[in-house]
């Protein structure tokens, strides 16, 4: 079977690839000895601050798409059929256009001079030179990871709400239930895996991103992907402890897999 | 509050809303689905009107005029990323598109539902490993290889154009799998078997009846293959060396020198493009 073939030898064996060199010696680019010493290394106070700071980011982010993603897969659901389809088209687009350029498309809003100041300055919220410097901020970044995946987040959502009995919703409300209680007692568990679902997606790709900290963060707001990206593209490379953080990064991963399978389980055993 | 039953009822048999809004509930709903829409297309209206601007700044109104797109054509560095890009989207549709068309094709005749599961996990994979991982790791996979060649042909070949095409071939056949299983799940096997009653062997039948059948999900697959392949920028990032720069490529090197309104033309073109690719393979993935 060919297209197996494929797959295993172009994504399965890459990985043991690099939990192989996450535990050789540092060369040019690597010297074949047996050691550890690389997942030592990871133990340094800046990486870990990294580490915790992409963590912390990608959590906010999964955050801040789910309150924004599962009102708007709501607003769309309800729509009639035709403005349904157009609207949901119009939230999938952008997850198949360019991200590099959507996130360069910040860049021209938030930096010195840019859009966002020229706009504060017309309405005299800010004063002729000055600037809100919004650029290379956390919350630049934030905003840039949140734009990249907020179609992720809607589009399990969207799902589980569209193969959704809304009778048993109207049931609900029908039997007393305020718009909030039904919310809390049918719509909110059998959506419930949709929402995780979404949040998986969100999370792992936002943990690892390199490019949205790259244009938006600067050096300022550097995350674990861009530390990944220069240990093996830029001078002084070092690929075992860029390949021992991508593990790292991937264990951490993994744990959010299985919480995500622990609560669908759990979600499983309420609804 | 809430209308009157007769509404209600009236409402639930038409199909075509769902639940019942509470007034409180819906300024809110509808306020935020403005904000979030301005939110995803606000920044790429911008770009757009700014990559028609006179002005020197990228971010700075100056009039309208089109000398960002007239120096892009003129720009050798451009066009080389555009040969590389497209060259290398036909290759990744091509592979992409036979074999992920096979693999759906092998997937939907796998008897037991357990294997079947597992090989749809399988396919899924890909998707679920963070980009730069998948990088990196064919990045160390090709130079392996290449050290194993170096030891045993006394030739090394380079990162390049073909490494791109291997990459991004492997994550565009998940996506051409999964689009074109979804068709044939659509389609009765019946067809196929009444065929072959008739008296037309495996290889007819597929020929003449499954693949007319499944034609528009394999062009829409394709049509996919070949937009992610062109918007594809971490894999080809780790995988392209020095030869092989491809547009997004190309726009990396240049922010990292600059924002320039001549960016802007180039994004403009590449939304543009990938929007109208988009926009087909939908159309075709919703045709009967």
């Amino acid at each position: 079977m060919p297209p197996a073939l494929w797959l295993g030898l172009f994504a399965f064996l890459p990985l043991g690839t690099v939990a192989a060199i996450s535990v050789m010696q540092r060369g040019s680019p690597i010297t074949w000895e047996l050691t550890l010493s690389n997942y030592g290394r990871l133990a340094d106070p800046l990486l870990l601050m990294i580490l915790a700071r992409s963590l912390w980011m990608a959590s906010v982010t999964t955050g801040l798409c789910l309150v924004i993603g599962y009102p708007l897969a709501y607003f769309i659901v309800q729509r009639r059929t035709s403005v349904r389809t157009l609207l949901y088209f119009f939230t999938l687009v952008p997850l198949w256009t360019n991200s590099l350029v959507l996130i360069y498309a910040w860049m021209v809003l938030l930096r010195g001079d840019g859009v966002v100041d020229q706009v504060a300055r017309a309405s005299g919220w800010l004063a002729t030179h000055e600037s809100l410097n919004w650029l290379y901020t956390p919350g630049a970044v934030i905003a840039g990871l949140v734009y990249w995946y907020l179609p992720f987040m809607v589009y399990p959502i969207y799902a589980s709400l569209e193969k959704l009995d809304w009778r048993l919703y109207e049931a609900a409300q029908d039997l007393g239930a305020s718009c909030l209680a039904a919310f809390r007692s049918v719509l909110l568990p059998l959506t419930w895996p949709g929402v995780l679902a979404g949040a998986l997606l969100v999370f792992i790709p936002a943990l690892s991103n390199f490019v949205v900290p790259q244009f938006l963060g600067g050096a300022k707001v550097a995350l674990i992907g861009n530390v990944i990206q220069e240990r093996f593209l830029s001078q002084p490379q070092d690929w075992p402890l860029g390949s021992a953080l991508a593990l790292a990064m991937m264990f951490l991963i993994s744990l959010a897999i299985w919480a995500y399978f622990k609560f669908a389980h759990e979600g499983d055993a309420v609804g | 509050m809430k209308g009157t039953p007769l509404d209600r009822a009236q409402t639930r048999l038409s199909g075509d809303r769902r639940g019942i809004l509470d007034p409180l509930l819906a300024p809110f709903l509808a306020f935020n689905a403005i904000l979030a829409y301005t939110f995803l297309y606000l920044p790429m209206v911008i770009l757009v009107l700014f990559s028609f601007s006179i002005s020197r700044y990228a971010s700075m109104w100056g009039g309208f005029s089109l000398e960002w797109y007239v120096k892009l054509f003129h720009n050798p560095e451009l066009s080389q990323a555009l040969f590389n890009s497209l060259l290398i989207a036909a290759a990744t549709t091509l592979i992409a598109t036979v074999l992920g068309t096979l693999a759906a094709l092998g997937l939907e005749r796998v008897p037991d539902r357990r294997r079947a599961s597992h090989y749809d996990a399988a396919l899924t994979l890909p998707i679920l490993v963070p980009d730069i991982v998948q990088g990196i790791a064919l990045l160390l996979f090709f130079v392996l290889v290449f050290n194993g060649l170096e030891r045993v042909l006394d030739w090394r070949p380079t990162l390049g154009r073909l490494t791109v095409i291997i990459a991004h071939t492997a994550f565009a056949i998940s996506y051409v799998a999964v689009v074109v299983r979804a068709r044939l799940s659509g389609m009765q096997k019946s067809f196929e078997e009444a065929a072959m009653d008739l008296g037309a062997n495996e290889w007819e039948a597929f020929w003449q009846v499954t693949l007319p059948l499944i034609w528009p999900g394999v062009l829409s697959g394709g049509l996919l293959a070949f937009t992610l392949s062109l918007d594809e920028f971490v894999l080809t990032f780790f995988t392209s060396g020095a030869g092989a720069t491809t547009l997004p490529i190309q726009v990396w090197s240049m922010v990292k020198r600059g924002v320039t309104p001549e960016i802007n033309a180039l994004s403009t073109l590449m939304l543009l493009t990938s929007m109208t690719l988009v926009t087909l393979s939908v159309g075709l993935q919703r045709r009967r």
